[in-house]
């Protein structure tokens, strides 16, 4: 047993004159759930593919279960199952054969286990797969890879075409995979799912990683909104260090605070006799933003990092 | 006219997406057509000869492939174009109405790109109407063509007869279209449409047939028989013409009608369910690969089977043909003459190698289209190596190649054996023919040589059949120089049954075919899987 069970360092992969990886590192410990975010292009499919064997890279290092990708690929394939996130089917199979075919070919399967998923996941495996529409051809490879006993999942964007119940189930199945200490790479640009499902999360950028941490570790270096009602109006925040977006209109202020100078900023806060408080920690998407901020600032677009972005993905 | 609205929009769009396909379709069956015209001239200089090819068309075999037979008691070119070009040039019309009609109707509702469309200020019926236009523009254009461009190549056809087989092809490919655009409305994927007006066509084709051989008025009944009865070239009947405009208008009415009633998408047949689990065959690569292949192999062997069946059963007709024709000799002193039937038995057998040859390259390169569909992707990440992988598919070729081969041995052999009353004809024609096996795998090795190197150039194997099929069936009229024959695979092949069946070239051959997809394995085991 190893404690790590993805590790890459420095991974570089080009097109060309086009560099997918450009030095990216990522490490997952064995039973975790990691959640693996960056916009599209970023390099995630392509890191993923290498994992597999599909790509070879051009410089790095790839460890995948204590083995090497591209040569060990069939022995490792044994031990992991992949969910792509474009999911392409042999339009003349159903979706119960390509089921069927597709755990065959990593060593059987449970049939309990894969009615069950059928079940759960609401899909008709009677129907040809070039009637599926894309949301049910990827159930059908959810249902493949979730009902394989394997150790590692490789999930590329696996519920980009879910509808909110289906992603609710893919969310129980995925927590109950962890509970039986298996492990999941989940690529994703859908933030409030790695929130709910993730231990651990790796940003990329441009085929580099440009963050890695828990999520408690990542929201601290993020910004925490609050609003405040005082009974004197609040004076002296605007020089203190972190405080950011200040608005004050008599007794009330409100502002955003990186949350390394929180503890500062309450203390404060409390010399003014505080009536209310309400605090809106740091999502994920407001960290993500803060990383694409700049790029998107550039194209014109208001990043909105002041205000609490709420539930966009 | 609202379920019109956008119709010219969309016949712009169809000619933009089309811009290299209509044009190689149109000119591709007039240069063909043109060129198999020019070389009447050359095979068959004086009256006598002509006469002598008439006399074949008696049998009721050759019937499948030609006319009614009519103009056979003065046979000029003008009845030669008419009776044997006519009705297989009339089957690629029909197919290029077929392919060109589903593709713009229901391929665009499959891939949803036709909801796009239909989203827009688009009528209802506009894509079907602009499709049709399309196409029948197209057939069209090549009766323009062909009616100037047959007298062009072989000044002994007269302008007005080749109007009138010009007529007659664009009148089975104007039907067709309407066959097309009612069955694409039918279904609700497109190779079933495909599938369903494939089989129209055979079974008007085979209507038509029968109907000649038979000598009973059942080719009326058939576009085909349309066709073939306006006699162009010899007593020119234009009335048949309006049959197949009477039954085409009728197919787009009712096309049209439920055009306007069912929903986009949708087709009247549902797609039927499917077994909910595989069958045990379905657990591995190998089983896989059969599964996709089944119906190719199956189609591909049985018509090798029929077409053996044919060349077999008109052998003894097509030996004193070359004995009559005079331009034929230099030809046969090439190949060495020996019994005129061997003769004709041995250039069958090569003409069959270089059609199978298509089921080989198919067949290997269907590893190639798996890949470009991201369908190897979840198979390469499972426990399949990539070698065992590509073997699936070359089984089915290697494998596939020997069955082409069996399949045409059986079907030549049965009929040459009921003809000349000798069973020991099928074991040697059965032998001759997998003598040509290993020039199929040459093939399957240049496919995956190709594919493990070259992905994005697989196309050359393509390539490489269309030389070796050009070489074999026009090089003798052509008269190229020997070191093209020494290039083709299929020229390599002792000249069986004529010849004595030496082993070493077949041994050599597969040697070869076994060194290439050595090298075509490493190749693609050291690669990126690439998509396009």
């Amino acid at each position: 047993m190893t404690s790590s069970a993805i590790s890459v360092s420095g991974l570089v992969k080009s097109y060309g004159p086009t560099r997918a990886l450009d030095g990216l590192d990522l490490s997952v410990a064995t039973g975790e759930v990691h959640g693996f975010l960056g916009p599209n292009g970023a390099g995630k499919t392509t890191t993923i593919r290498v994992l597999l064997g599909l790509l070879r890279a051009d410089s790095g290092e790839a460890r995948l279960l204590d083995g090497d990708p591209w040569h060990d690929a069939v022995a490792l394939h044994h031990r992991l199952a992949y969910v792509p996130g474009d999911v392409s089917l042999w339009p003349n199979l159903t979706g119960g054969e390509t089921i069927d075919l597709l755990t065959r070919l990593r060593g059987g399967v449970d049939p309990k286990r894969r009615a069950e998923l059928i079940e759960r996941f609401d899909l008709d495996p009677r129907k040809k797969a070039r009637s599926y529409s894309k949301g049910n051809r990827q159930k059908v490879a959810l249902v493949a890879g979730l009902a394989s006993d394997v150790e590692l999942l490789l999930l590329d964007e696996p519920t980009s075409g879910l509808d909110p119940l289906m992603q609710a189930v893919f969310e129980d199945c995925i927590d109950e995979w962890k509970d039986e200490g298996r492990t999941v790479l989940l690529s994703s640009h859908i933030l409030a799912e790695v929130e709910a499902l993730c231990d651990r999360v790796s940003i990329i950028r441009l085929g580099k990683t440009v963050e890695t941490g828990t999520l408690a570790e990542l929201r601290h270096l993020t910004r925490t909104a609050i609003s405040v009602e005082t009974e004197r109006p609040v004076t002296g925040l605007e020089s203190m260090p972190g405080v950011h977006s200040l608005r004050l209109e008599g007794d009330r202020a409100r502002f955003d605070v990186d949350t390394a100078q929180l503890d500062g900023v309450l203390r404060r806060l409390t010399e003014f006799g505080v009536r209310s408080l309400t605090s809106q920690p740091p999502t994920l998407e407001e960290l993500f933003l803060r990383h694409y901020g700049d790029e998107l600032a550039e194209d014109g677009v208001d990043v909105g990092v002041e205000e609490p972005a709420g539930e966009r993905s | 006219m609202n379920s019109l609205t956008g119709t010219g929009t969309l016949i712009r769009f169809i000619l933009r997406r089309d811009r290299v396909r209509l044009p190689i379709w149109v000119l591709g069956i007039a240069v063909s057509l043109m060129g198999s015209v020019a070389s009447f001239g050359d095979t068959y200089p004086t009256q006598a000869d002509r006469q002598a090819r008439a006399n074949v068309l008696d049998s009721a075999a050759a019937q499948l492939f030609v006319g009614p037979g009519y103009g056979t008691d003065h046979y000029t070119f003008g009845a030669m174009t008419a009776n044997e070009l006519l009705p297989f040039s009339a089957i690629v019309v029909a197919l290029m109405s077929v392919f060109l009609v589903v593709r713009h109707t229901r391929a665009e509702e499959e891939d949803g790109r036709a909801e796009l469309v239909r989203a827009g200020v688009v009528g209802r019926h506009a894509s079907t109407v602009a499709t049709l236009v399309v196409v029948c523009g197209a057939q069209v254009l090549l009766a323009v063509l062909l009616t100037f461009g047959l007298p062009a190549s072989l000044s002994e056809l007269s302008t007005s007869g080749s109007f009138a087989f010009a007529v007659a092809l664009a009148g089975v490919g104007i039907v067709f279209a309407g066959v097309a655009v009612l069955i694409a409305q039918l279904t609700a994927n497109a190779r079933t449409a495909l599938g369903i007006s494939s089989v129209v066509l055979g079974v008007t084709y085979l209507v038509r047939a029968i109907g000649d051989m038979t000598g009973t008025h059942l080719a009326w009944l058939s576009p085909f028989g349309w066709a073939t009865e306006m006699r162009a070239y010899v007593d020119v009947r234009w009335w048949p013409f309006l049959l197949s405009m009477a039954c085409t208008v009728g197919l787009i009415a009712v096309a049209i009608r439920i055009n306007a009633r069912r929903d986009v998408g949708s087709g009247v047949i549902a797609d039927r369910p499917g077994p909910p689990e595989a069958s045990p065959l379905l657990g591995s690569p190998l089983g896989l690969a059969f599964r996709l292949q089944r119906a190719s192999l199956i189609a591909w062997s049985v018509s090798l089977f029929l077409l053996g069946l044919v060349y077999g059963s008109i052998a003894d007709q097509a030996a004193s043909l070359y004995e009559d024709i005079s331009s034929l000799d230099d030809y046969l002193a090439r190949i060495g003459a020996a019994d005129p039937a061997d003769q004709y038995l041995a250039i069958t057998l090569s003409i069959s190698a270089v059609i199978a040859v298509g089921y080989a390259v198919q067949s290997t390169l269907r590893a190639r289209s798996e890949e470009t569909k991201h369908r190897a992707e979840p198979l390469l990440s499972s426990a399949v190596s990539r070698s065992r992988w590509v073997w699936s598919h070359l089984i089915m070729a290697l494998g596939g190649s020997v069955v082409m081969m069996f399949a045409y041995g059986l079907g030549l052999g049965i009929s040459r054996a009921i003809s000349v009353s000798d069973i020991g004809e099928l074991p040697r024609l059965v032998g001759s023919a997998l003598a040509y096996t290993p020039a199929l795998w040459v093939f399957v090795g240049i496919a995956v040589l190709l594919f493990g190197l070259l992905p994005r150039a697989v196309g050359a194997a393509w390539a490489f059949l269309g030389f070796v099929a050009f070489a074999g069936f026009l090089g003798p009229l052509l008269q190229l120089p020997n070191w093209v024959y020494d290039l083709s695979p299929v020229d390599r092949i002792p000249n069986v049954p004529v010849a004595d069946l030496s082993p070493w070239p077949l041994i050599a051959m597969t040697l070869i075919a076994a060194a290439m997809i050595a090298i075509g394995l490493v190749g693609f085991r050291r690669r990126d899987l690439t998509e396009a």
